[in-house]
């Protein structure tokens, strides 16, 4: 075997998007139906109604948050089920038995969670295009803030499928954390609309930086510097690959 | 013949105090079948779990064919297969798929040639296409000894392989043992069924309370432990052992109506003529006489009895 498994990556990644083919309702068409009722109420109902925020019209203002919303909550439940599951069920065994590294086993759950994440924020981008009239002003930004959010939380996800020792711990983050975070994060509104101190609050909200620097990708505008929404990304996407170094390498809730 | 498998000074010691294991030393030779006996709680499962990597040591040293299975992970845990004691497969996936995904997770190119054999040996071949769930418990069970020689291990583990398992599928995998071992392929079991142990294995160790108590060639072990009966049925019951007896160990079992003697099978002088002729002068009578060598599950509980 070389010095690195790649028959190993590949049979997870496989395996992993295979059970996204498989549930494949659950996994595009509901996030996209979800979506497209956003669009419906928020964009075409409420959005009719409102200003232009920043020069944008309401509906194409949403469109950045909408992806990012779904981005977040898709990539934390697609890797945590993914390494979840095989703990509830006892199969991880096998993945620990393996010679795989830590790298390997986070690259393949990682790498299919985060594709397929990345997946669907393109058909949601694709579903919008038929409700508002948007543009990408930096295209290739627009993917490094895609590509970057989809890995940094489908670690974030996996970390919390390491750590859930039941179902209930396995939402009760996305549900209690992730979720509020995400609408209090500037995805329906510019945080300027705030009045103080909650623009300042908001500032602690590290949503806020993430649909900024997608939302610029987009537009050119938002809430913080796009450097700022970089390096947070960035530095959040190095907290989570610190922690599952840890994990690894005391084997905490994967090894007795 | 060098090792294949060798472990020194294992010790598993969990944050509660428990000693799982303590001390351990083994060394498995290349291609031999080697049968792990002891009770439950035992460590047995703990220390296959620690060689396969699944459950971390405390302290100690494995080598896997020469490989640390902690420095060099890759090239040891690719020479080990692993059946477990429970099932756990993705029930949702088809056999050929489970099957084929365990060969990749362990570093081996695609092998539609090799996986067809195998799943064909197991009986397999006909439901490939079956997902797991649709299959009777004896079916996963065979699914799960394919997934774990996908990658053709030198080394396999079958943690308690035939419980709750029907007469077919381990006859089966017992031809599959005797096929594996001409192929070369080491195993080492553990059981409750002794007397698969005692037919397959060319050695056995018996580990209690975490520690190795002994390893020996199966039948040096019979032959040194081993004791044997002499059962009479006899003609009257017997209230008690007479005093002119006390010569020979003996007992009464089944309400006084059988006699029986125990001695040492390898010993020169059995006393068992000298105890035949006492008993006819004596006049005590007898209708049928059997001798039975002890089993290994004799020698077992008695270890084990003895170590507590």
């Amino acid at each position: 075997m070389s010095a690195i498994n790649l028959h190993g990556i590949w049979a997870i990644y496989r395996t992993e998007m295979a059970r996204t083919v498989r549930t494949v309702w659950q996994s595009i068409a509901t996030p996209v139906i979800t979506t497209a009722l956003y669009f419906i109420v928020f964009g075409g109902a409420i959005g009719s109604r409102m200003q232009h925020v920043g020069g944008v019209g309401y509906g194409a203002f949403i469109v950045p948050g909408l992806i990012m919303l779904t981005l977040l909550t898709q990539s934390i439940s697609n890797a945590s089920v993914g390494i979840y599951f095989p703990k509830f069920t006892g199969t991880v065994f096998e993945i620990l038995s393996a010679p795989l590294s830590a790298i390997e086993a986070v690259v393949a759950y990682v790498g299919a969670a985060a594709t397929k994440s990345v997946l669907i924020g393109l058909i949601i981008l694709l579903t919008s295009t038929f409700f508002t009239d948007m543009h990408i002003l930096h295209p290739l930004w627009m993917v490094a803030f895609l590509l970057l959010t989809s890995i940094a939380f489908s670690l974030f996800g996996f970390i919390i499928g390491i750590w859930a020792k039941n179902f209930e711990q396995l939402a009760i983050i996305p549900a209690l954390v992730v979720t509020p975070l995400t609408f209090l994060g500037g995805a329906f509104y510019s945080i300027d609309m705030l009045p103080q101190p909650w623009r300042t609050v908001s500032l602690f909200n590290p949503v806020v930086y993430l649909v900024s620097g997608f939302r610029w990708s987009f537009y050119g505008i938002g809430d913080v510097g796009v450097a700022a929404s970089l390096a947070f990304t960035a530095g959040f996407m190095a907290a989570c690959l610190a922690l599952l170094w840890w994990i690894f390498r005391t084997g905490w809730r994967l090894k007795p | 013949m060098p090792s294949i498998l060798s472990i020194s000074a294992l010790s598993k010691h969990y944050k509660s105090g428990h000693k799982a294991l303590d001390g351990v030393d083994l060394e498995i030779a290349r291609g031999e079948i080697f049968a792990l006996l002891g009770p439950n709680g035992a460590g047995k499962t703990t220390l296959i779990s620690i060689v396969c990597g699944t459950v971390t040591m405390t302290s100690g040293t494995i080598l896997v064919d020469g490989q640390d299975i902690a420095r060099d992970f890759r090239a040891a845990r690719q020479r080990i297969g692993l059946v477990p004691q429970e099932v756990a497969v993705d029930i949702f996936a088809t056999v050929w798929n489970t099957v084929t995904f365990s060969r990749g997770l362990f570093g081996r190119a695609p092998d539609p040639a090799y996986v067809e054999q195998l799943l064909r040996d197991l009986s397999l071949w006909e439901k490939r296409t079956s997902k797991i769930i649709e299959l009777s418990g004896g079916m996963k069970r065979r699914v799960m000894i394919a997934k774990a020689l996908s990658h053709e291990p030198d080394l396999l583990f079958l943690d308690e392989p035939t419980a709750g398992v029907d007469v077919n599928l381990r006859r089966d995998m017992w031809a599959l043992v005797r096929k594996l071992r001409e192929k070369g392929t080491t195993i080492i079991l553990t059981t409750h069924y002794i007397e698969e142990a005692e037919e397959m294995a060319d050695r056995v160790g018996v580990i209690d309370g975490g520690r190795i108590l002994l390893v020996e060639d199966k039948a040096a072990l019979m032959r040194k432990l081993g004791k044997r009966r002499l059962t009479l049925a006899l003609q009257e019951p017997m209230a008690a052992i007479p005093e002119a007896l006390a010569g020979w160990s003996l007992a009464l079992e089944d309400g006084g109506c059988r006699l029986v003697y125990s001695f040492d099978a390898e010993a020169d002088d059995t006393g068992m003529p000298a105890l035949l002729r006492r008993l006819g002068e004596l006049g005590i009578d007898f209708k049928d006489l059997d001798t039975s060598r002890s089993s290994l599950e004799d020698i077992f509980v008695d270890l084990v009895e003895r170590a507590a």
